[in-house]
């Protein structure tokens, strides 16, 4: 069976005062029927970015898709129009996004935006649309749901916001989730609480999830398969179990070693020096060079941008042997 | 809310009595009187006339008889322009007409303006734009006295759309032109305004939410960026809608409107203090009463406001 979304080399420019910022620059990832995908990356490494392509949700300008080709189902989702899309956003696919301050609507009452993908694409109205944004409601663990549903985004918590948020991407039974670093704004309790809440969900309707997030930890809390991007490009990709036992890639590496739940086996915590490289000013060879302590930097592609090759089954990493080298520890 | 409510209209009053002093002693400053005429008065029946007015008394007293009749809801006799007649009755027959005319401009200004400034800010950086946006600086820097005699001579004379001035009661083709020439500067400060406000709203997380939903552009845009793109404009509607009423001055001169403009006019001219401060008075309740009203809406289309008051 084909995978339920198929992204290939996906290429997403800005055309901006600095130049051009390649921001996704060639990334492939499959997302199967139900399962959780992980992609993990730093700040600016173009995860919202190829996440909100899917839905036509890039600005453009001053974006531009400047190449791939991204199949959900039998249609590329990056050469529909915006009418079309349409009928895919909040239908088949829903979103989850990163800030549940500002996501929400504060002029609208929380029950008119949580029908509202229901008015949209099944029709309903009145008293039905509302049962079903309580039931909705309910489900994401928001007690008084009858009562509530009628309140202003303002008068609910953070942790609130975002659960309203995932029953709203739930409501219309999407086969496809796309949750952009859904707890990154919450205390970190609230976090569990909200993350406990999608993954019950996930197993209950057994949408997929496209799960985004900066933090290993919740990958392996989350997810079945995780792609690592690095700098608008995917640096490896593997089964969640696979890339706990094995990272091959000196910076997946490198997110093992720093994260305090990953690193365990007595090692001293560590941290990737340096930051990522400018995307309006990506080199030619491994974008991953200046900052590679783990592997070997003196080997690492300075010509040629390093290909993702299979070097197992499943699992697929980039093929630069600088950042392959094994820890010099 | 009651709270908010009789705050407002302690305030109200505190304004009305600034106002009336500062108009009692401005009226007074002046150099010309009451009395002056171009042809000399005899002393003697000066002095006549203003012991009658109780001119002749200190300031003070004077001040203190004139805020003790305005506390009654007296407003005084007219001196000058309309000699002896109570100017509660010269304004009531004036200022409905001023009222309607004002209500008019803002009827035409406040669609045309918010309509303008919702499509400029959804083609942001197009030529629809830029040319609404151009015209809306036109509309507010020209003024009045320019736009109304243009409008008078190309729709009143050349097309003869509409009479060239004056008033009949019940006739809406009257109040067209100078209701246009009132309201466009306002329309297009509005049309601004509303630009703004959309193109802010029109940025926020939350509408990326309502696209992602499948929503379609123009409910993304009426439905979820109206409401917050309209808070500038309305906080500028209730000045507006005063500005406009008082600003009917120079249009009701131009198209021989018999409103209070052209009395509040000559009433300064010949130092007519009552017939100042009549319509002093009534400009400043309904600067108050505009406001409050704003803050209304805005209380209404704001629901974090709301929970706070
Ligand atoms: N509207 C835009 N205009 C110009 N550049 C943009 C725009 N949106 C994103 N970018 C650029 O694209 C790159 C990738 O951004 P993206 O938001 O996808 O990163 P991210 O991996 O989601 O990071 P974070 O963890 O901070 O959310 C960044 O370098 C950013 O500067
Ligand atoms: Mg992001």
């Amino acid at each position: 069976m084909p995978p339920l979304l198929d992204i290939q080399d996906l290429r997403i420019h800005f055309h901006t005062r600095d130049g051009v910022v390649r921001a996704v620059d060639g990334v492939s990832l499959q997302v199967e029927a139900g399962e959780v995908a992980g992609i993990v990356g730093e700040s600016g490494s173009g995860k919202s970015v190829t996440a909100a392509s899917l839905l036509g949700l890039v600005p453009m300008p001053p974006g531009r898709i400047a190449g791939g080709r991204a199949w959900f189902d039998g249609t590329d989702l990056l050469r529909l129009t915006g009418r079309e899309l349409n009928g895919y956003r909040g239908k088949r696919i829903s979103m989850i996004f990163q800030d549940p301050m500002t996501s929400l609507n504060p002029y609208l009452r929380i029950s008119t935006q949580l029908i509202e993908p229901l008015e949209i694409h099944e029709g309903l109205r009145g008293k039905r649309a509302l049962h079903r944004a309580i039931d909705a409601l309910e489900s994401v663990g928001i007690a008084d749901a009858a009562k509530r549903i009628h309140a202003y985004p303002h008068e609910f918590s953070g942790g609130m916001r975002q659960r309203v948020m995932i029953a709203m991407a739930l409501i219309t039974k999407p086969d496809l989730v796309i949750a952009d670093e859904p707890t990154t704004a919450l205390d970190v309790t609230v976090q569990k609480q909200v993350l406990e809440v999608m993954r019950r969900l996930q197993r209950e309707t057994g949408t997929a999830v496209l799960f985004i997030t900066h933090d290993l930890a919740l990958v392996h809390e989350m997810c079945d398969s995780v792609t690592v991007m690095y700098a608008g490009r995917v640096v490896e990709s593997a089964s969640a179990a696979m890339l706990a036992t094995g990272p091959r890639h000196a910076y997946t590496r490198g997110l093992y070693r720093s994260n305090p739940a990953g690193a365990g086996k007595g090692c001293a915590l560590y941290s990737i020096p340096g930051s990522p490289p400018d995307p309006a000013r990506l080199p030619g060879g491994c974008a991953f060079r200046e900052r590679n302590t783990l592997g070997d930097a003196d080997q690492c592609l300075a010509d040629h941008r390093p290909e993702l090759v299979e070097i197992a089954p499943g699992h697929h990493v980039q093929d630069c042997p600088g950042c392959l080298a094994p820890s010099q520890d | 809310m009651t709270r908010v409510i009789l705050q407002r209209l302690l305030q109200g009053l505190l304004v009305l009595f600034v106002l009336a002093t500062l108009t009692f002693f401005l009226v007074r400053a002046l150099p010309y009187g009451p009395f002056q005429d171009e042809r000399a008065v005899p002393s003697h029946v000066r002095e006549r006339l203003e012991q009658l007015h109780g001119y002749d008394k200190p300031l003070v007293v004077q001040y203190a008889m004139r805020l003790g009749n305005l506390a009654r809801g007296e407003l005084g006799t007219s001196l000058k322009v309309m000699e002896g007649r109570e100017v509660t009755a010269i304004l009531a027959q004036a200022f409905p007409v001023s009222l309607a005319l004002g209500l008019m401009a803002m009827l035409i200004a406040v669609p045309v303006g918010v309509a303008a400034g919702v499509i400029a800010a959804v083609r942001r950086n197009r030529v629809v734009d830029y040319a609404v946006m151009a015209v809306a600086l036109l509309g507010i820097c020209l003024p009045n006295f320019v736009i109304g005699p243009v409008l008078a001579e190309l729709f009143g004379r050349r097309l003869a759309w509409f009479p060239v001035s004056g008033w009949e009661p019940r006739d809406l083709s009257f109040m067209i032109l100078p209701a246009v020439t009132l309201g466009l500067g306002s329309a297009a400060y509005l049309s601004r305004l509303t630009r703004t406000g959309m193109v802010e709203v029109l940025h926020q997380d939350f509408i990326r939410t309502a696209r992602a939903k499948g929503q379609r552009e123009s409910w993304v845009v009426l439905r979820h960026a109206l409401r917050g793109g309209l808070i500038p404009p309305v906080a500028y509607l209730g000045p507006a809608f005063a500005a406009t009423v008082s600003g009917s001055v120079v249009v009701e001169s131009i198209f021989q409107v018999p409103g209070i403009g052209r009395l509040f006019i000559k009433a300064i001219e010949t130092s007519d203090e009552a017939l100042i401060m009549g319509p002093v008075l009534i400009y400043g309740s309904l600067i108050v009463v505009a406001n409050f009203l704003a803050d209304l809406v805005q209380l209404w289309l704001n629901p974090r406001l709301r929970s706070n008051s």
